[in-house]
């Protein structure tokens, strides 16, 4: 299986500062991959950088074996990749259907109108409550929705590859477990590969199939969930283990 | 009573030039967070190329077509000259300096007004020019028992079935809906494949257009038209623009009849209320600005911040 998204030894920069130093990571056709790590670990910039967002100063990208900076950023949902940022970012005046078809606006001209109401209806299936609120301005929508919504935006133009940044962040366990759940889902039944960027390790870890540890910039450790489960360092400092309790009493 | 209607559809009229101006602020407003200081001298200008059509070409029109396409071809001609100075504008005044951030953009804007003002006193001179007066039947509709000019009730027509198609495609369509996007978080929109230079050209290319059509029907309506009169027309429709909620395409529609009509019958009925006309529209916007920032229409602007 060859590798959809292949990030060698990339550098960035906000001014002075050296957000990424040297990364390197591979995410492969039907795969999960996770960016684990602490606030300011550079997993954003990784995400931004990826899709244009930020400059690059050193190190290539490559989507598919292309160089992704050959496409502006706006032609990447076209080719196949999608952004679900940080913050949902979701329109707040505009209303929830129109969010949704959004999400389509990149290959618009690849999806013919049959096609696109079944897309609608593929992604009400999946978040029945975005039917119920298919009118409603988004902004008036909890936050567990607003997160669906921006999956569901980012799921309709069937990408290849998904760039979830942080879908947990603000929302109650049940909600995380239900964002969780429909991950898992989309992975299994649409094949969608992912490379998610999440604080909650531990859910992190329990659907992906590989991943990664950065730490101020750079890649700590890399390995198998269930390898990193184990680790000692991993489970005191990311999985709440008994490290931290002790160190905090 | 009778007057009381007749000032009425007054101030619609003039409202909606107020509003057809208002609309390019707005758009400009909303995706680019610019004020456009040279859309008022936009205006002057499409109000200025349309009369030179008229002078040019009415008569060979008419002769062929009628006096009706004269009138009409006059705005067409207005605004697709408009959409293309539009362009250009963006294009040299704006482009390169997107990425110095807002002041400069703003001072660009104000250096392109300048510009602008000069060029057309330049080209047509500094005096008044008077439309032609023989444009259309004199003939006045009777509606109601009211007298109304035929002219008028065209320029209105127009103006409201333009805005009818704006407000179609910003709120309808699919780019409309990118353009929205746009406008409330464009990194956004770009992860979501809208080409954001598009939607940048749209704007500076539409708005401009609508005010230069704007400027011929107020040449029409007013006759006489100056190189400088873009400045407090610009004022005005910005005006218009805040009261009905900046960056909100049916509010600046709302904003500027609104505020025809409100200046023109209080112009009507306060004595001596001529000469404070312009007087009582900043009063609404010093007003507006104090109580109600956000506009009529303008809840929206807030929930962005």
């Amino acid at each position: 299986m060859g590798a959809l998204l292949e990030v060698e030894d990339i550098r960035v920069s906000y001014g002075a500062v050296e957000a990424l130093r040297g990364v390197t990571l591979r995410l492969k056709e039907r795969e999960i991959v996770a960016v684990l790590g602490a606030n300011g670990a550079g997993k954003t910039t990784l995400l931004r950088t990826i899709s244009g967002l930020l400059p690059l100063v050193r190190g290539r990208i490559l989507f598919c074996g292309r160089d992704i900076r050959s496409f502006a950023p706006f032609e990447l949902l076209r080719q196949g990749l999608a952004h679900v940022p940080e913050g949902r970012r979701i329109f707040p005046t505009l209303t929830v259907e129109e969010n949704l078809l959004l999400g389509l606006y990149g290959v618009r001209h690849l999806v013919s109108n049959a096609e696109r109401e079944r897309r609608k209806e593929w992604i009400f299936e999946l978040f029945p409550v975005l039917r119920e609120r298919r009118r409603q301005l988004a902004g008036t929508l909890s936050g567990g929705e607003q997160q669906m919504l921006a999956i569901g935006r980012g799921l309709i133009s069937r990408p290849k590859v998904i760039l979830m940044d942080e879908p947990s962040l603000g929302l109650a366990p049940r909600v995380v477990q239900e964002i969780f759940r429909i991950i898992r889902q989309i992975h299994e039944e649409e094949g969608v590969s992912l490379l998610l960027v999440e604080q909650n390790a531990r859910k992190a870890l329990s659907v992906a199939n590989y991943a990664y540890i950065l730490e101020n910039g750079r890649v700590a450790l890399e390995g198998k969930p269930q390898d990193l489960m184990h680790d000692e360092r991993v489970r005191s400092a990311y999985l709440g283990g008994s490290g931290i309790r002790q160190r905090l009493l | 009573m009778r007057v009381f209607f007749e000032q009425l559809v007054n101030g619609v009229t003039v409202g909606s030039f107020y509003a057809l101006v208002a609309l390019g602020y707005s758009m400009v407003y909303g995706v680019m967070k610019l004020i456009n200081f040279a859309h008022g001298d936009l205006f002057t200008l499409g109000s200025y190329l349309g009369y030179t059509f008229l002078v040019w070409r009415a008569a060979w029109i008419t002769e062929r077509a009628g006096l009706w396409w004269g009138v009409l071809g006059a705005i067409l001609f207005a605004f697709l000259a408009n959409a293309g100075a539009g362009i250009l504008v963006e294009r040299v005044a704006y482009r390169p300096v997107y990425r110095a951030g807002r002041l400069p953009l703003v001072v660009s804007a104000l250096g392109m007004s300048i510009f602008l003002q000069n060029a057309i006193m330049a080209i047509w001179g500094p005096r008044f020019q008077v439309y032609p007066g023989d444009l259309v039947p004199t003939a006045s509709l009777r509606f109601l028992g009211l007298s109304l000019p035929l002219l008028k009730v065209v320029i209105l027509f127009l103006s409201l079935g333009v805005m009818l198609v704006m407000y179609w495609i910003v709120e309808k369509t699919e780019f409309g809906a990118a353009v929205r996007a746009t406008a409330l978080d464009r990194e956004m929109a770009t992860l979501l494949g809208i080409d954001i230079q598009r939607v940048i050209l749209f704007v500076f290319t539409l708005g401009p257009a609508l005010g230069g059509m704007a400027g011929v029907m107020n040449g029409m309506y007013y006759r006489s038209i100056q190189f400088s009169m873009g400045w407090n027309y610009g004022l005005k429709a910005f005006t218009a623009t805040i009261l009905g909620g900046i960056g909100n395409i049916p509010g600046a529609m709302v904003g500027g009849v609104l505020l025809g009509v409100i200046e023109t019958l209080l112009a009507g009925y306060i004595p001596g209320g001529g000469a404070w006309k312009d007087g009582f529209t900043f009063l609404i916007l010093i007003l507006v600005l104090i109580f109600r920032p956000t506009g009529i229409l303008g809840e929206k602007v807030a929930e962005k911040v």
